[in-house]
């Protein structure tokens, strides 16, 4: 552990200096796109958050969800039933939309923090399921299967460009209040539950307490992106909290690599552009998908992040024993 | 005619069905710890299979028996694939998710996004009369099935050698494989009987139910809930766990319409709540 602390402390300064790149960037980059490929940035943007907050359960405390597209949907219905049919403010919509998904977290978490590994994932998968089944069926809240259409964001943000930098701007506070999570004490107990959850029980961790906080503030920035999709998309359908909805959050978290959270950002780049690309070709999205699935497991399970990061690691293992 | 025995009877035949794709799900998940999420596509598949063979041959047996051949070997297939991350539950998890995405695309592709009906023989077709009602004959019949289906595997683990070796698996497989016998070859068998059963409840479930495109998901929920419900690898869990799913999916659909997936996985999520290896699982 001693002999690591200098990477980990040149880590410590190459991750705020990569996210800030990463932020710069994404603010540079729609000075040379089309209001079209504006909105795809948009989309990989609010995905990115989706990505991340399943990396934090599924890389952190080592608990796989497959319900984020359930509490992403709640975000987006939550919002879209307030601001559309009930016709309310839309912050207040929020605010209360928030509110939603916090509460439906917390009762996930309550029932699946019991569980962990594959029951956890089954657990997870039938929540989400128990979302969509509800938005499918309760057609006088929540549309059916027509969905809720509506034009909803506000006034000052109508404009798609000032949109996207709204967006940028919730993402990237976000994304940087999770990597302070993960990194302070509270993100190292959710680590060391993942290694074992008795060992932390033992040393007298509340694993429990931990997890449900982990899970409820995974689900609250899944909720954000969902409502700031709401507000992009203008119409919410039962498609977008279902099951294939967390499959593609879970994806990109994987493809992009576990447990490194930033790799949400690149995982959600190359699933919407690639889902991009193939729609425009043929229909045959749902294919691809389950292809890319397969194949990273088998050859990359890692994801690109954390492969990058294991060859770095070994590179500079190597200079330091060869120095040493 | 009571409204309620008739609906009861529907909760009956429809646990007969869930009971015969469940415990096929159960019984990979109970020996091979592999949650294969690609049961439902093949359930989905199975049915396809079995309305293409009856409808080309216009025998409705002939269909079972290609669904169930076909799938066991798309089964054999898939474990080949599952065995490229042996060892890691959750890769094998993901995987089987992915080929499951990939097996519905090419259902999707083939039979397209239309509707169909497996063919029932003549001698299955109509009503039948009883308690002073009439009742379809055919869901006699898949209730026959359901309860076959429950004897065979009962008899196959409990009373010949084969189970036996399953169960010692289960418990141990290291040890039997010290033994000198080949735990392979028995996980592999029985990777294929659950496929197989799987084929069989496609294509019984293809004649009542009907086939289309999204068929597969419902179907992997409800076995969901009843592994979850009865517990991993147990046959008596399979079967209460089809019980109690069918109950509350024909009871939940009847007076809580807009809440019926509610109903089903309300109740499930408390007893896990409750107890979290289902009411027949060991730890």
């Amino acid at each position: 552990m001693i002999a690591e602390s200098p990477i980990l402390s040149n880590q410590s300064l190459l991750k705020p200096i990569l996210w800030a790149t990463l932020v710069a960037l994404f603010a540079l980059v729609p000075v040379f796109l089309e209001s079209y490929q504006l909105s795809l940035l948009t989309l990989i943007l609010v995905y990115s958050l989706l990505a991340m907050s399943v990396d934090l359960l599924a890389g952190f405390a080592g608990r796989t969800p497959l319900c984020h597209g359930a509490l992403f949907g709640c975000g987006a219905y939550g919002v879209m039933y307030f601001v559309s049919t009930l016709r309310g403010d839309p912050l207040i919509g929020v605010v209360l939309a928030l509110g939603l998904v916090l509460s439906v977290s917390l009762v996930f978490a309550l029932l699946a923090t019991r569980t962990s590994g594959v029951y956890f994932l089954l657990l997870t998968l039938a929540l989400g399921m128990i979302v969509w089944g509800v938005c499918q069926r309760w057609t006088s809240v929540s549309g059916g299967e027509n969905g809720l259409r509506g034009a909803i964001r506000p006034e000052w943000l109508l404009d798609p460009l000032r949109y996207y930098y709204f967006v940028l701007l919730c993402a990237s506070l976000l994304s940087w209040t999770m990597y302070r999570v993960v990194s302070s004490p509270f993100g190292l107990t959710l680590k060391g539950i993942r290694e074992s959850e008795s060992r932390m029980k033992s040393l007298g961790y509340n694993t429990t307490l931990h997890l449900t906080l982990g899970f409820c503030l995974s689900g609250l920035v899944a909720g954000a992106s969902g409502i700031l999709y709401a507000f992009l998309n203008s119409f919410v359908s039962p498609t977008t909290v279902s099951l294939s909805q967390s499959v593609k959050g879970l994806l990109m978290a994987i493809i992009g690599g576990v447990g490194t959270l930033f790799g949400g950002v690149v995982g959600a780049t190359l699933i919407i552009l690639l889902e991009n690309l193939v729609s425009s070709m043929t229909e045959r999205w749902s294919m691809v998908l389950g292809a890319m699935f397969v194949l990273t497991m088998i050859f990359v399970p890692s994801g690109i992040l954390g492969k990058l990061r294991t060859v770095l690691v070994d590179h500079s293992g190597n200079k330091k024993s060869a120095e040493g | 005619m009571s409204p309620i025995l008739f609906q009861l009877l529907n909760a009956m035949t429809f646990a007969a069905l869930l009971f015969i794709v469940a415990s096929g799900f159960t019984l990979i998940f109970g020996l091979m710890r592999i949650v294969n999420l690609a049961h439902g596509a093949f359930y989905l598949l199975g049915g396809y299979l079995a309305y293409m063979a009856g409808t080309w041959s216009g025998s409705f047996w002939l269909g079972i028996i290609v669904a169930v051949i076909g799938i066991a070997a798309l089964g054999w297939l898939e474990q080949k694939i599952l065995k490229l991350v042996k060892g890691i539950e959750l890769h094998q998890v993901l995987l089987s998710l992915g080929l499951a995405l990939m097996i519905n695309d090419c259902s999707l592709i083939i039979f397209g996004g239309d509707t169909f009906s497996v063919p029932i023989p003549e001698i299955l077709k109509g009503p039948m009369p009883i308690f002073g009602m009439f009742y379809p004959k055919y869901r006699f019949f898949v209730l026959l099935a359901g309860v076959l289906v429950f004897v065979f595997l009962w008899l196959l683990i409990h009373k010949t050698k084969l189970g036996a070796l399953i169960r010692a698996g289960v418990d141990d497989p290291e040890t039997i494989e010290a033994l000198g016998i080949n735990i392979k070859n028995i996980f592999i068998f029985t990777f294929m009987l659950g496929m197989g059963l799987a084929g069989i409840a496609g294509a019984l479930g293809g004649a009542f139910l009907s086939l289309y495109p999204t068929a597969d998901s419902e179907i992997l929920v409800y076995s969901l809930a009843i592994v979850i419900i009865g517990g991993r690898g147990s046959l008596w869990g399979a079967a209460v766990g089809s019980f109690a799913v069918a109950l509350l999916a024909t009871f939940g659909q009847l007076w809580f319409p807009e809440l019926s997936y509610f109903v089903i996985f309300g109740p499930m999520a408390l007893l896990l709540a409750f107890k979290p290896t289902g009411l027949f699982g060991k730890a």
